[in-house]
């Protein structure tokens, strides 16, 4: 499903992010990327929805070369995936119902499919009762579900995220864990970077850890 | 076709809501843009005004030729028939003395005049529109005529008549320069407005972009956006030149009344007041583009 051929990542400072990482996720997999910071895991992440290039070798989502997809694709690549990440990047001038009805503005889904679906994703990440809220108005932890909630509302085969609990409390940190072990349970490819071993130690999943650039298990 | 329709329904609404957000800076645009129009469409105005005023004066060359008041009207008919052979005479219109006179009177403040004469002073004439506009040939034409026994003038009338033609033109060229200069200014104005715009919304168009927007999705309410302030220009545009022309209608209506004529500024008809609008909406949506294909492509999630 996602595999990485000897990818290496050089920023332009020289900074060199990875290190000809080669690895595979197969579909339904649950893997963590680990590492302490600075050692690469966010690179790796991104190097997924092609928010970066690789400088050398190849990654492949669905058999597909991401790297070397044209800006005019990137877009439908990362409909199918989703994306939550450490500082949620959510829009703190609309509601929470229309922070996770953006990625469907761009679908072809009539405005009463696309209400239905985002009902069905806030109600999976326990938000339903906060649909008309501001994002500011709601805690650390359910600013992140309502980030989860903006992933899965296209329905994609990939759930991917960096960092989600870096900012919440443990139980907080549980909880969004837990919902994404829900959506891996039905079937979602799902990764997550996290520098938390606690977290890791809880769920059962792959690990790939990462140090300086290369992995080293 | 019903998701993109939905999709410009959006984007229509959110060009809409920007303009709400921002209600002073976007009126305050939409008066820059409805000056800047108002120069060259309030010229246009004028021009066309005076071009349905001065409609019935021939522009072509023209000649009148004044008889011998002692002429005879046989003699002016053998002149008719040698004009109307000539080959180098497109039209010959005989002016009968008797219709001329009629003619004086009809002019303003010359009635009590005319009326005042004993006997009628003025010749018979004919008009004559020569086939070539040429200088030479009308010369040519002119100097022939002047040798013949029975005539005594031979005007070449047409001269003012060429150089208000020629003024128009150059007034016309000067408000096309003068356009084609604030059309420039327009795309600029909305070019910095978008660019403003962008980066405001920069976090926004960030996340648009990194959970599956297209360029297009993403620059279509900034289209909509210069289009409306285009738009928006334009209608304060008309506004500008309907009220000016009303106000200075009632120097003019009184300065024509003094020379016999009911000439008005003319407001721009439908058909004009639609283009100078579609003109401005379509260079704010241009303005617009430049700006978006400019600036998007600089924003990537990082």
């Amino acid at each position: 499903m996602i595999s990485f051929s000897a990818v290496a990542k050089r920023y332009a400072g020289g900074q060199e992010a990875l290190k000809r990482v080669s690895f595979s996720i197969e579909q339904g997999e649950f893997a963590f990327i680990a590492g302490h910071s600075g050692a690469g895991k966010s690179t790796l992440l991104k190097l997924i929805p092609a928010i970066e290039r690789p400088s050398s070798g190849a990654v492949l989502v669905n058999g597909q070369n991401v790297g070397a997809l044209k800006r005019a694709a990137l877009p439908y690549l990362r409909r199918n995936l989703g994306l939550v990440f450490q500082d949620q990047k959510l829009l703190y001038d609309r509601t929470v119902f229309d922070n996770v009805m953006l990625p469907l503005a761009f679908g072809d889904f009539d405005s009463r499919e696309a209400g239905r679906r985002v009902r069905a994703a806030l109600e999976k990440v326990g938000l339903l009762a906060r649909e008309k809220a501001n994002p500011v108005q709601l805690s650390g932890g359910e600013q992140q579900r309502l980030a989860i909630a903006r992933a899965v509302v296209n329905r994609p085969a990939v759930l991917i995220a960096d960092e989600p609990t870096a900012n919440l409390d443990a139980a907080s940190a549980v909880e969004i864990l837990e919902i994404f072990a829900a959506f891996n349970q039905v079937g979602v490819t799902v990764m997550v970077a996290t520098h938390d071993e606690a977290l890791i130690e809880r769920f059962a999943g792959r690990v790939l850890r990462l140090a300086k650039g290369s992995i080293v298990d | 076709m019903k998701s993109w329709l939905r999709q410009h329904r959006q984007a229509i609404a959110a060009a809409f809501g920007k303009v709400a957000a921002q209600k002073s800076a976007a009126a305050l645009n939409a008066l820059v843009i409805g000056i800047a129009l108002a120069l060259p469409a309030g010229g246009y105005a004028l021009l066309a005004s005076v071009r349905v005023a001065t409609a019935g004066s021939a522009l072509e060359p023209q000649l009148s030729v004044f008889l011998r008041v002692e002429a005879t009207r046989a003699e002016a008919e053998a002149l008719g028939t040698k004009l109307k052979a000539d080959s180098r005479v497109r039209e010959v219109r005989f002016v009968p003395r008797e219709q001329a006179l009629k003619e004086l009177q009809a002019v303003e403040g010359l009635a009590e005049v005319v009326a005042a004469l004993n006997s009628n002073p003025l010749p018979d004439s004919f008009v004559l529109r020569p086939k070539s506009a040429d200088a030479a040939v009308l010369e040519a034409l002119a100097g022939g005529l002047r040798g013949l026994p029975a005539v005594a003038v031979v005007q070449v009338d047409s001269a003012w008549a060429r150089r208000l033609g020629a003024l128009a033109g150059t007034a016309r060229l000067a408000i096309a320069l003068l356009a084609a200069l604030l059309a420039f200014g327009l795309v600029a104005i909305t070019f910095n407005t978008i660019r403003l715009q962008i980066l405001t919304q920069r976090a926004e168009i960030e996340i648009a972009k990194l959970i599956g927007a297209t360029d297009a999705f993403i620059r279509r309410p900034f289209l909509y956006l210069g289009a409306l302030q285009g738009l928006a220009g334009g209608l304060v545009a008309l506004v500008i030149l309907w009220g000016s022309f009303s106000a200075l209608n009632v120097g003019v209506a009184e300065l024509a009344a003094s020379y016999g004529s009911g000439f008005r500024l003319a407001p721009l008809s439908p058909g004009d007041a639609l283009a100078v609008v579609l003109f401005s909406s379509g260079l704010g949506w241009f303005g617009a583009l430049l700006s978006v294909s400019k600036y998007l492509l600089e924003i990537e999630p990082r």
